[in-house]
């Protein structure tokens, strides 16, 4: 996989991975390029598109998509699956994601993902496996910071539960 | 999990997001940001006695990162990043490297305590921390930390007492070292070890060890090649176990699909198997995932038929690539073929694309092709354009001789409603497909002719030039495409590249269909001339070119075109192109009708064309017959050398030499011309074993004012010759066409320079070979070099021996000198001051003669700028005479000539009037010149 990108349907972009080396300039091109000609896809299309020599797969979960781009040889419908198992992992960890959540706790998001993926290829598909090895630093957490800050949520805090 | 405690531990944080998130504007959102930057700013320089904290460290430095990733430039806190990195603290230290992982920074100093921190975290022997380290520099990926750490961590990947976890990040960083530079990774006793990693009891290390492996072998074949009976084994234990024994690893009842793909794709790196019982249990493996597709499914879930069918697709890709095993190619496309109806749309689109490698294989072709009829539906109903692209390509990868006729019209019927992004594709698709499988011509025509017609736009410049090429090679079709070009140019609104096409074949071959009187000459130039003035400059100079073509072919057509090219809109268009085709083409039209409709053939009536066929020397054998790639790349340009087209669209920069207009082996123009010598009377008479002797034939009055033409011809031999002149110097190309069917012997063509010429005129060329094939035509060019002045042409001898008889010819060359001329512009005041200069009586020479043809102006001044010499206007008072100026080049000295023309209409008469800086070159030039009034 080259890169992954999840963007809103306002096309926020929500997060970025790259897995090849690109200038800043190219990273953004590509992601407005991406952006547009996904957002422009109508529903019930078929979830892959050729883009430039690569293969962009995609799909939409509530107001997110998540977007792959993979090259020539790669599987399709592996990747599609690799989404899918990122957006369960971040479901599992959040309960219920959604997009607030990825917006507020983006590095939680991005800690997940190197996680799951490393280089740009699958590193560990168990669901618990990936977990554990947040989970322990949130524990970790918790114990330093407790006294520091009031222990509400976030959410409740800013008025979104 | 607890859905509890996620990111409240930087509340600072969560604040400012939402404060991004409640601006209204983008100039609002900036201000924010711009606000938190110089907050973060002073917290950071802040003074010694309130020095940060790891946790507002953190939170700061998080704060940078998000405001990164919003999109803006972020050029400070590399520091307080390095520097969470050596914090003890977990979540300090990951928000440390996730930033140093984002924000990559190339500053040396800082790549150096990066480096320290992750060589620190590396030897921690902490699994979490290793983690870290392991996935930054997989995540940065840069040479600097290739060179730090590409040795270190082939060892922690093998080393017997590594975490799980740290093996599969440590595979995985290896592997993106290794993509990014793989001079940096050192082969070694590793190696061996690491394909051992797919014997790991830990699924997780072996998706992760296969990757690495994958990459690796590609580059050393031999070192990994135990990793085959390896994977086979692991594969056979996946596929054949039961969907719950995987545990964590079962994804939605299908057991490790992400191993398993990723197993396949590490197998098409090598051929099959050659041990018997590998090659068997692989084989066995192939065939169960063919069967488990065929059982019903586990679970409704699209995840469930996604993972199952990932590795299906990939088992197909093996078998692809093995393209050995006829029954598993049969077996994958009847499995695809159910895909093509499937209702998912992701389905189908793969089983298209993976049908399109399928085709190719000789053991499953005929297979595709079973399933025509469901891709020609897709074509026309699929609702997204990329599945239908993918049918669009199946289609093409399919044809053959059996069913390209049906292929090629579903696609131009598709060509009409097609989304725009895709046409030109198709329009090459369709054009390589007519020309590949043509069995009759005419088909090929009529649906270049549809391509066309339904999307010009679309048809590119190498699709219509060989049509043009393939009809002017094909005799049975050229009537054929007369007839259709011209009735497709009837249609009020055809398209542009029509008109180009139609223009070329009736200017060729609109003869072949002028016996009708429903398409008469008239009736064929006007259809052409009513598109005339909607067209491109291009398109424009191709028609004047058919126009000339058409004095040629019919003589009747002949005043109505010249007035054409006699209006102003021609004569002085803006376009310098269309200017000097007009001014050539009307000289043209004027010296062709006195000397063949005049003097060469009077009795000859007038309706008959003066030719009929293209020259023979024209149709050059071994034109490409087959489109060389796929792509169409590779067609032979007709701009290129060897161009087989008549007429230069306009898309070269006007030669001042007139050469586009006359490029070399067109086909008829040349042709145009006073008589061909006829020597039948000499050849016919019983010959003795003596040379047949020509004399050489009177000078060639008409080549110097041209540069191209046919030099000579009878009934043995054409010569044609094309040439260009720069200052002193000019190449000749000599085209000889043998018009029998024997083959010349001995053929042996030679330059003479009578008397001492070669003093000053020197020729170069190369021997030909000693035959000309009948029907053939060979080149030969002439290297010339003009050393001084000179008066007489040097002589072209040509022997050879026909039917065992010898031949033999002498023909002057058309060098003369003018053609060394250089044009020179000058005012009148200039002029007049030079002509003053020149005023010896042996510099000038002066003729006054009668005149041989209509005295026309502009063919006048057509004539003047072909013998070389710069016209120059408001020079003289009277503006019916002409005064021109020039320099003739030689290597010795330049000559600068001037001249005036002096026409007088009532008498019919010329004085012309030449003053040089040379007496002899004077008076030559003065003869010459005169000839062609």
């Amino acid at each position: 996989m080259q890169f992954m990108l999840l963007f809103s349907r306002q096309g926020k972009l929500r997060l970025q991975k790259w897995y090849v080396p690109l200038s800043d300039k190219e990273k953004k091109k590509i992601t407005r390029e991406l952006v547009q000609t996904v957002l422009a896809r109508k529903p019930k299309m078929c979830s892959f598109l050729e883009w430039r020599d690569l293969k962009i797969v995609y799909k939409r979960y509530a107001s997110l998509y998540f977007c792959c781009a993979i090259e020539d040889q790669d599987n399709e419908l592996i990747t599609l699956e690799i989404i899918h198992r990122y957006v369960e992992l971040l479901d599992k960890y959040f309960g219920s994601v959604c997009e607030l959540d990825i917006i507020f706790n983006f590095e939680k998001a991005y800690f997940i993902l190197d996680e799951f993926l490393l280089g740009g290829e699958v590193q560990e598909t168990s669901k618990k496996n990936v977990l554990k090895a947040i989970e322990q630093a949130d524990l970790l957490q918790e114990v330093s910071y407790k006294e520091a800050e009031t222990p509400r949520s976030v959410l409740e805090e800013i008025g979104l539960t | 999990m607890p859905a509890v405690s996620k990111g409240d531990g930087m509340r600072g944080l969560a604040v400012f997001i939402s404060d991004i998130r409640n601006c209204k504007s983008k100039e609002a959102e900036i201000k924010r940001i711009n606000k938190e930057l110089a907050n973060i700013r002073s917290k950071f320089k802040g003074s010694g006695d309130k020095a940060l904290d790891g946790y507002s460290k953190k939170k700061y430095v998080c704060k940078l990162l998000f405001i990164f990733l919003l999109g803006h430039d972020i050029d400070f806190g590399h520091m307080e990043a390095v520097n969470l990195l050596s914090s003890n603290k977990y979540t300090e230290k990951q928000i440390g490297y996730l930033f140093i992982s984002v924000l990559v920074n190339s500053n040396s100093e800082l790549i150096r305590l990066i480096n320290n921190a992750i060589k620190n975290d590396l030897a921690s022997r902490n699994p979490t921390f290793m983690c870290l380290a392991l996935h930054c520099i997989a995540n940065v990926g840069s040479r600097e930390m290739g060179e730090a750490f590409a040795a270190d961590i082939p060892r922690i990947l093998v080393a017997g007492d590594s975490m799980d976890s740290v093996k599969q990040s440590a595979a995985l960083c290896l592997l993106r070292l290794y993509k990014a530079s793989p001079d940096l990774v050192p082969m070694g006793e590793w190696t061996a070890r690491v394909v051992h990693l797919l014997n790991d009891q830990h699924m997780g290390v072996v998706t992760a060890a296969v990757s690495l492996i994958t990459c690796l072998c590609k580059k050393n074949p031999d070192d990994f090649k135990t990793c085959i009976s390896l994977a086979v084994s692991r594969l056979s234990r996946i596929v054949s176990s039961a969907s719950t024994d995987l545990q964590d690893y079962t994804y939605y009842f299908v057991p490790a699909p992400w191993l398993s793909v990723k197993l396949l794709r590490l197998l098409q790196c090598y051929p099959p198997p050659e041990d018997a019982a590998v090659k068997g249990r692989l084989v066995e493996c192939l065939e169960t995932v063919l069967n488990k597709a065929q059982e019903p499914p586990k679970s409704k879930k699209v995840q469930h038929s996604n993972a199952k069918n990932a590795i299906l697709f990939e088992t197909i890709s093996l078998i692809i690539h093995y393209d050995s095993e006829p029954n598993l190619l049969v077996r994958a496309c009847n499995q695809l073929g159910q895909f093509l109806q499937h209702r998912e749309t992701n389905l189908r689109y793969l089983a298209l694309e993976s049908m399109c490698t399928l085709a190719s294989s000789e053991f499953s072709h005929e297979a595709v092709k079973t399933h025509i009829d469901t891709v020609i539906n897709a074509l026309k109903t699929e609702r997204d354009v990329s599945v239908r692209q993918r049918a669009a390509d199946l289609l093409y990868a399919m044809c053959d001789r059996s069913n390209a006729k049906q292929i090629v019209s579903e696609m131009l019927r598709y060509l009409e409603t097609a989304d725009y992004a895709i046409r030109e594709e198709i329009v090459l698709k369709v054009a390589i497909l007519a020309e590949k499988y043509a069995v009759d011509y005419s088909w090929y025509v009529d649906t270049i002719l549809n391509l066309i017609r339904i999307a010009g736009d679309y048809v590119s410049e190498e699709v219509w030039y060989r049509v043009l090429q393939i009809v002017t090679n094909r005799d049975d079709v050229q009537g054929y495409a007369a007839k259709t070009v011209f009735e497709a140019l009837q249609a009020p609104a055809c398209h542009e590249n029509m008109v180009k096409v139609g223009g070329y074949i009736l200017g060729e071959f609109g003869n072949l269909i002028a016996g009708d009187p429903r398409s008469s000459p008239p009736v064929q130039f006007s259809l052409l001339h009513s598109k005339f003035h909607l067209c491109s400059v291009a398109t424009r100079a191709l028609l004047l070119s058919t126009y000339i073509k058409f004095i040629n072919l019919f003589p009747e057509t002949k005043a109505t075109i010249q007035g054409v090219l006699r209006a102003g809109s021609q004569l002085r268009n803006a376009d310098v192109e269309l200017q000097q085709r007009a001014v050539e083409y009307l000289t043209l039209s004027s010296v062709a009708s006195t000397d063949v409709l005049v003097r060469a053939r009077p009795s000859t009536p007038v309706t008959e064309p003066v030719l009929t066929d293209p020259s023979p020397w024209a149709r050059a054998p071994g034109l490409a017959t087959g489109f060389s790639t796929g792509q169409g790349r590779g067609l032979t340009s007709p701009q290129g050398g060897s161009s087989k087209f008549p007429v230069s669209l306009g898309s070269s920069p006007p030669s001042p030499f007139h050469l586009a207009l006359f490029p070399a082996s067109s086909s008829g123009l040349e042709d145009i011309g006073p008589p061909i010598p006829e020597a039948d009377e000499l050849l016919n008479k019983p010959q003795t074993g003596a040379p047949v002797i020509l004399s050489p034939p009177p000078p060639p009055p008409r080549f110097v004012c041209k540069n191209n033409g046919v030099l000579f011809e009878n009934q043995l031999l054409q010569i044609g010759v094309k040439s260009e002149f720069r200052q002193n110097l000019g190449r000749m190309y000599l085209f000889y066409g043998n018009k029998t069917s024997v083959q010349f012997q001995n053929f042996t063509p030679s330059v003479v320079h009578p008397g001492d010429l070669h003093t000053h005129l020197a020729v170069q060329t190369k021997r030909l070979a000693a035959q000309v094939d009948g029907g053939a035509q060979v080149q030969q060019v002439l290297n010339i070099e003009c050393l001084g002045d000179f008066l007489t042409p040097p002589l072209l001898s040509v022997r050879f021996r026909y039917g065992g008889v010898p031949q033999s010819l002498t023909l002057k060359l058309p060098v003369t000198i003018n053609k060394f001329f250089q044009p020179t512009e000058m005012a009148a005041q200039d002029f007049f001051q030079r002509w003053k200069q020149l005023s010896l009586p042996q510099q000038e020479a002066q003729k006054i003669f009668k005149a041989n043809h209509p005295m026309d102006a502009e063919v006048t001044k057509a004539k003047l700028l072909g013998f070389g010499s710069a016209l120059l206007d408001n020079v003289d008072p009277n503006p019916e005479n002409f005064v021109g100026a020039g320099i003739i080049q030689t290597k010795a000295l330049q000559v600068g000539c001037l001249l005036r023309l002096e026409p007088n209409a009532q008498a019919q008469m010329y004085r012309l009037t030449l003053r040089t800086s040379k007496e002899p070159v004077s008076r030559h030039l003065c003869e010459l010149l005169a000839l062609q009034f």
